[in-house]
């Protein structure tokens, strides 16, 4: 073996423990030492399922098939538990998704971090110990002092929460390393610095790092080569710029397609349909169900790696052609037409409990358009969206709808007005109501308002058209259906009464992005059909340039900038925008 | 930090004060709206109207509502608990040592119960889906649907009477001895009351401990490579404990009025025989003393287990001011 290689998995297949499905299959990943390999695909494409293996760890339910890892020389899956543990955090060492949840609430940070070393007789001595913490600690930029590692996590930031997480994963000078989404969740300019400190950290102790994510722009700018893994097989690799200058796979086509960049104003794609869960998948390739080019033969068996160029393979019978054949077919963005304002707020201030944290915000939003308010947590553009749909208590200033004022709360405000204002949350598993089906659940507001029943059954089906759903829908209950699909039968909700604003709250966060892109697509739709007057609440930049018209920047309760998303996202003006702009990863930028 | 505990460990003993203030109320417009007459209860159906007038006068029963509950809260916060109806004798002279008595054997069953639940869930979580864990769910399932008046008469069927002769059934324990004199008849009623408690504190155990376990936190703590006694120890542990303490105050607390059944059953002479005895006697100053007695015990161990929640948690405990 050759002994530049950090990393190898070869022909790795995880089962449902109690049924003998495969979770994943055929995995073969090499990772060489200092390189970084992001691993994506979308959420239950068994992405974490591999990076756990590398620990030799498998979740509660699932069990290693076969295959064989190596982290350096030492075959990880072959150890026994007590070896396991051995190398566990010493040899490889892990990163996990949610800092906040992946450090123990009930001890010092301090403790935390020693523990490791402890446990793997790093240094030899206490002191020894205490200074690896340290140096650790200054290696990713957080405080080196007594008082600090003091500190218990919730007293942490979310992005001081993530460098102790660096800190500890680094500090036995492992070999390998997974990193599974390490910086979803937080804030841009946070997650640039931690990106930054990762590719520091890889590159100066060579380690080889598996960087798990959904997010393309961040392999694009963190990564030097790519695995895209979809329904539990890893169906295209190379190195970054093969992959993003020319997906060879469908799926990865279609992937890079529904991407927002904030490099340009892109119509982004999106896909229907879904990728079926352990022990319904097809005999051929997954995607067959979904793909443009599929013919009889895909169906037969799971395609081979076929080489592309360069180091690039692809699981595709028709991997060399699929990039003359397959033209994005983007929609013409429309010719934007300036409408009669029908939102106005004026000199808005909001807070909670006496302490205000929004202050003097004015913006309009006109018929037909689509405005984006951008900002990082904190930055109170919920608490403007709540103000607006009548849904926080704490506020003054002016709001009005077509002129007229509206009222502090939705209830004191008159039935027309409520229903005028629609307002869709951002998260499709707790915003409907388990226990009713979805027509109940959408049929509420026109109950509400007292139309007859058979109206109101008319109604249902039409809005469950107008989000591209069949009608037969409205008897399944939330369970039965997707994220995106749940998204759906929340906008549907939202129409059924009508409304001339619909306040999108952060709608996407919690989808994929082909499921995004779809969204996306049929937000813009209803607001061209409609005539909706939209506001759409984002952290996500790159959305803005692919949905927005207009687009308002908040920072610390105040609007810095505001203005067409165009000029702004394309020449902002203002430092605070700049920055963010800056620190937001790109394709694009990225493959120049 | 120390001194922002002491705080809010102050203001929780005021509000449980204020409380029992309330409570004291309540018990005191219950006992004394019922609807029975406790000179008649003493002196019997036959006794001339003349004789219960002057008992009542005795008593200070004919005195107005707000004066007697004045006159009682004054005793009881001077430590004049009044004289029993029944006995004649002082209040406190008459309850003090049943007092003793059950707290003693409410002590032994907390004792007992509180480790043996933690080891019983926690083991359980661990074991999740295995022998030990379907075995002690049903059990402890079996055993928490059970009243202990049932309880208490199996185990006395299996110990003492049908099956083996070992243990008395019957407690012979003066009034005033130690209660440890008669160890052998403590045995059956701290057996009945832990079997009552344990069940319940191990589900709830077992269930914040499944929840830990599956926490990222100890996923991460394992994927550093410790080992399983410190995953299980140091960082499971401490976060399940939490929850638990609520429901081992709610238990304690529940022993305190369920110990009346199972003193009657042992004819164990602590409060629940005596306050079983006052109230067929209308034996008003004893009744509302025991009440308050026991409506002390369920604000202590509240009080007790929110103060341990706290400062088991970080997250509540940095936050005090």
């Amino acid at each position: 073996m050759s002994s530049a290689s950090g990393l190898r998995i070869i022909d790795l297949r995880l089962n449902v423990a109690a049924t003998g499905n495969d979770i994943v299959d055929g995995i073969n990943l090499t990772i060489e030492k200092g390189r970084v390999l992001g691993l994506v695909g979308e959420s239950g494409s068994g992405k974490t399922t591999v990076g756990l293996a590398v620990l030799s760890h498998a979740r509660r339910g699932v069990e290693v098939a076969h295959g064989q890892i190596f982290c350096g020389d030492t075959e990880v899956l072959a150890l026994d538990n007590e070896a396991k543990r051995k190398i566990r955090g010493e040899l490889v060492s892990y990163v996990p998704q949610d800092p906040a949840s992946s450090l123990n609430p009930a001890l010092r940070i301090g403790k935390q971090l020693i523990e490791v070393l402890e446990a793997h007789n790093f240094g030899g001595s206490d002191e020894a110990r205490k200074a690896r913490i340290k140096e650790m600690m200054a290696e990713v930029l957080l405080p080196t002092d007594d008082e600090y590692l003091e500190r218990y996590p919730h007293q942490l930031s979310g992005g001081q929460q993530q460098r102790v997480g660096l800190a500890m994963a680094f500090a036995c000078r492992p070999s390998v390393i997974v990193l599974d989404e390490p910086t979803t969740g937080l804030d841009v300019s946070t997650q640039e610095h931690v990106l930054k400190t990762i590719r520091q950290l890889t590159r100066d102790h060579g380690v080889a790092a598996l960087y798990i994510t959904h997010d393309l722009a961040v392999i694009a700018d963190l990564a030097d080569d790519v695995a895209v893994m979809y329904s539990g097989r890893v169906v295209e690799q190379g190195e970054v710029s093969e992959i993003f200058k020319n997906p060879a796979h469908p799926y990865t086509r279609h992937l890079v397609a529904a991407a927002p960049d904030i490099a340009s104003k892109k119509s982004i794609i999106g896909l229907t349909g879904r990728a079926q869960s352990p022990g319904k998948r097809p005999v051929g390739c997954a995607f067959a169900a979904r793909c443009e080019l599929v013919e009889d033969a895909c169906r037969v068996e799971f395609p081979k790696m076929v080489l592309v160029g360069g180091r690039q393979t692809a699981a595709c019978i028709k991997a060399t052609q699929v990039a003359s054949v397959m033209i994005s077919s983007a929609k013409p963005v429309s010719a934007r037409t300036v409408g009669e304002p029908v939102v106005e707020l004026v000199s808005v201030s909001a807070g909670y409990s006496g302490n205000t944290v929004v202050h003097d915000v004015s913006l309009t939003i006109r018929k037909g358009e689509c405005l984006a308010l951008v900002g990082e947590s904190g930055s109170g553009k919920t608490t403007v969206s709540r103000a607006i749909g009548g849904l926080h208590r704490e506020w003054t200033g002016s709001i009005r709808l077509n002129g007229r004022e509206l009222k502090t709360m939705a209830r004191q405000r008159a039935v027309a007005d409520r229903l005028a204002i629609q307002y869709v949350f951002q998260n499709p598993y707790g915003s409907l109501n388990p226990r009713r089906t979805v027509g109940d659940s959408i049929v509420r507001p026109l109950v509400i308002d007292g139309k007859s029943k058979h109206d109101a059954r008319r109604s249902v089906l039409e809005v469950l058209d107008k989000v591209s759903l069949p009608g037969s829908y409205a008897n399944k209950y939330p369970d039965q259906l997707s994220g995106g699909e749940r998204q759906r039968i929340a906008i549907a909700r939202a129409l059924v009464s009508e409304p001339e604003v619909l306040v999108c709250d952060e709608v996407t966060s919690a989808l994929d992005v082909l499921v995004q892109a779809a969204i996306v697509d049929l937000l813009s739709d209803l607001r061209r059909q409609l005539g909706l007057a939209m506001l759409f609440v984002t952290h996500n930049l790159p959305l803005v340039r692919s949905i927005a018209d207009e687009v308002a920047v908040m920072s610390e309760g105040r609007i810095v900038e505001v203005g067409p998303s165009e000029s702004v996202i394309g020449n902002p003006q203002q430092q605070y925008t700049q920055s963010l702009i800056s620190a937001t990863p790109s394709i694009e930028r990225s493959m120049r | 930090m120390k001194a922002s505990i002491l705080r809010f460990v102050l203001k929780r003993i005021a509000l449980g004060l204020l409380t029992l203030f309330i409570v004291s109320l309540l018990i005191f417009a219950v006992t004394q709206a019922l609807p029975s007459d406790p000179a008649e209860a003493i002196l019997g159906r036959e006794a001339t109207p003349e004789a219960l007038e002057a008992l009542r006068a005795d008593f200070g029963l004919d005195k107005p509502i707000v004066v007697q509950y004045t006159n009682w809260l004054s005793g009881v916060l001077t430590g004049d608990l009044g004289t029993s109806y029944a006995t004649s004798t002082s209040v406190s002279e008459y309850i003090g040592p049943r007092v003793g008595a059950s707290f003693f054997l409410l002590l032994i069953a907390a004792v007992g119960s509180i480790p043996l639940s933690i080891v019983v869930g926690a083991n359980a979580a661990l074991r999740r889906d295995r022998k030990f864990d379907t075995t002690s769910s049903l059990v402890s399932l079996i055993l928490a649907a059970m009243p202990e008046f049932v309880v208490g008469t199996i185990l006395t069927i299996i110990f003492s009477t049908t099956i083996w002769q070992l243990l008395p059934a019957v407690t012979y324990l003066e009034v005033g001895a130690p209660p440890w004199s008669d160890m052998k008849g403590l045995i059956l009623p701290v057996l009945t009351l832990l079997i009552a408690v344990t069940p319940y504190v191990a589900r709830v155990m077992r269930a914040a401990m499944v929840e830990v376990l599956e926490s990222d936190y100890v996923e991460m703590a394992r994927l550093k490579g410790m080992n399983e006694r410190t995953v299980l120890w140091r960082h499971a542990m401490p976060n399940a404990v939490g929850p638990a303490f609520q429901v081992i105050a709610l238990n304690l607390a529940y022993l305190a009025g369920g110990v009346i059944i199972v003193e009657r059953l042992f004819n164990f002479p602590g409060i629940g025989s005596a306050l079983a005895d006052a109230v067929r006697s209308r034996d008003l100053p004893v009744i509302q003393f025991l009440a308050l007695i026991i409506a002390a015990v369920y604000v202590l161990t509240n009080l007790l287990a929110d103060i341990g929640t706290v400062l088991v948690t970080p997250r509540l405990r940095t936050r005090l001011k």
